[in-house]
């Protein structure tokens, strides 16, 4: 290759000094600008990504929704060790912030592992490692919704599925002997205090529509110092 | 100068190849080999079932949404951080993230067809992007950038399960071919700039140690995607500036080495001119002239 002569000036360092030249401060304020539009559409984005599937169902130990969109750094590790597949991350275009883990109980409940891998996995606290017991665990709260469909309530048949399917055995999910329409039928009843969440009776329900659901605490249960109050 | 002449590959876009989908190859791998080698994906993950790796940013931003974030975590981004130090910020965005391999696509057909016309952005705004995602976490209290953060969106696609991420990075295709050179990596991204800024004193640089042998044949700055580095360490030498590329823009990739037919430039230390040339490089100088 042949040498050239004498060094030529490349536009790079030409447009260098052009920008030294132009008004410094101009340029920052027009860059302030642009960042201070970035982020606010960054932060109205993403108030409007915190929207949460009533169905989506956060893993064990998840710190309460908003404190959790500021842990979790949507790694996957909880899905990684969870040994049910239960977890999965939301990918985009699902109702779920994107990349965060969670579960839909009809398709795959949480099996309510005693060592809980999962808050185990995490590597930030959005799992709060201070949950180790793991019927301690809040991952929401079943909700009877089948006054028209379940048997059990309908006289139909002597289902009580969920009440079998229950972990919390007995506790969490009692059927509750009532007369309706003059017959004796039970009614699957939830205690909250109970109730964990994992979505194992909504799995087994045996109505087309689960008859039984799990919900986010949020939407299921009703200010609880309301009931005090009256009381 | 418009002759359209295809870059060469060379040694360290090969080996740069080679890790940026090696690393996507061990998470992949994992599942199905049975060893956890790499666990979790760049957000967070665990190498070999022991040692906690974070990314840094990432942390930031979670501390900036008031999170009282776990050891494992800090830990974890400390150690990112401390390699990051060494090796060069920016080499993450060279020999790590997913979306180099996109962008360096729409840098080659850039050149390839000839496509010039490019949005005027400055070098500058992504650190007013990456300023302004620490702001909107502590306002918002989310990890604001992973709303829409396209590396680990591919990257978690890619080992999760895709969605409609693809379309980000369509998007920045697209915007990186037709709307702006070097746009989204060289302009934007907030997590550039922050393994930039992270990276600023670290060790291992590129150094133009045989700037005299220089032709002035503009390969390198043709090639590089932050040519604005390259002037001062190349062309310093009458103000006794150093051939050492200092710039916290550089991202380490190596790619002037591959493309110089002088052999100017070397890999070394921030402080050291680089070692001297071996003795057949000096042999075939000799045999030039």
């Amino acid at each position: 290759m042949a040498l050239e002569g004498e060094k030529k000036r490349w536009p790079a360092a030409a447009g260098l000094s052009a920008m030294t030249r132009r008004g410094a401060l101009t340029r920052l304020g027009r860059l302030f600008l642009a960042a201070v539009a970035v982020g606010a559409a960054l932060a109205d984005y993403g108030r409007r990504g915190r929207a949460l599937a009533a169905t989506a169902i956060r893993p064990p130990g998840a710190l309460p929704e908003p404190e959790f969109l500021a842990a979790c750094v949507r790694c996957g590790l909880c899905v990684r060790d969870c040994p049910y597949d239960t977890l999965r991350l939301a990918e985009m275009g699902e109702p779920v912030p994107v990349g965060t883990p969670f579960f839909l109980a009809r398709d795959i409940p949480c099996e309510m592992c005693e060592d809980i891998p999962c808050v185990k996995a995490c590597p930030t606290g959005a799992l709060d490692p201070a949950l180790t017991d793991i019927k301690a665990a809040d991952m929401g709260l079943a909700v009877f919704v089948g006054v028209d469909r379940c048997y059990s309530f309908n006289g139909v048949g002597a289902c009580r599925a969920c009440f079998i399917a229950c972990p919390v055995k007995g506790e969490a999910i009692t059927m509750e002997l009532l007369v309706k329409d003059g017959r004796s039928v039970f009614l699957p009843t939830v205690h909250a205090e109970s109730c964990t969440g994992c979505g194992k009776c909504e799995k087994d329900c045996i109505t087309e529509e689960a008859s039984i659901k799990v919900l986010p605490r949020r939407l299921a249960q009703t200010d609880t110092g309301l009931a005090g109050r009256h009381g | 100068m418009d002759k359209i002449v295809p870059a060469p590959f060379g040694k360290w876009l090969i080996l740069r190849r080679l890790c940026q989908f090696g690393i996507l190859a061990l998470f992949l791998a994992s599942p199905w080999l049975g060893v956890w080698l790499l666990k979790g994906n760049l957000a967070s993950s665990l190498v070999l079932e022991r040692l906690p790796l974070t990314d840094p940013f990432i942390a930031l931003q979670s501390l900036a949404a008031g999170h009282d974030l776990a050891a494992t975590a800090v830990l974890g981004a400390l150690i990112v951080a401390g390699f990051y130090l060494l090796v060069g910020g920016r080499a993450y965005c060279a020999w790590v993230c997913p979306i180099n391999p996109v962008t360096d696509a729409a840098a080659a057909l850039r050149r390839a067809f000839g496509l010039r016309a490019t949005w005027k952005l400055r070098r500058q705004t992504r650190y007013w992007i990456a300023a302004a995602v620490v702001v909107a976490s502590a306002v918002t209290g989310t990890i604001a950038w992973e709303v829409i953060n396209p590396i680990t969106m591919l990257h978690r696609g890619l080992v999760f399960g895709m969605g409609a991420a693809w379309v980000v990075v369509l998007a920045i295709f697209l915007f990186d071919l037709f709307a702006a050179k070097h746009g989204w990596c060289g302009h934007l991204c907030p997590v550039g700039a922050f393994y930039g800024v992270l990276g600023s004193a670290s060790l291992l640089r590129v150094s133009a140690v045989r700037r005299d042998a220089c032709t002035h044949c503009g390969d390198c700055f043709h090639i590089c995607p932050e040519p604005q580095v390259i002037n001062p360490a190349l062309y310093g030498g009458a103000s006794g500036v150093s051939p050492v590329i200092t710039d916290r823009d550089c991202i380490n990739c190596g790619r002037c080495l591959d493309v110089c037919g002088e052999d100017v430039f070397q890999f070394t230390t921030r402080f050291g001119a680089g070692h001297a040339p071996s003795s057949k490089q000096k042999n075939e100088r000799a045999n030039q002239k």
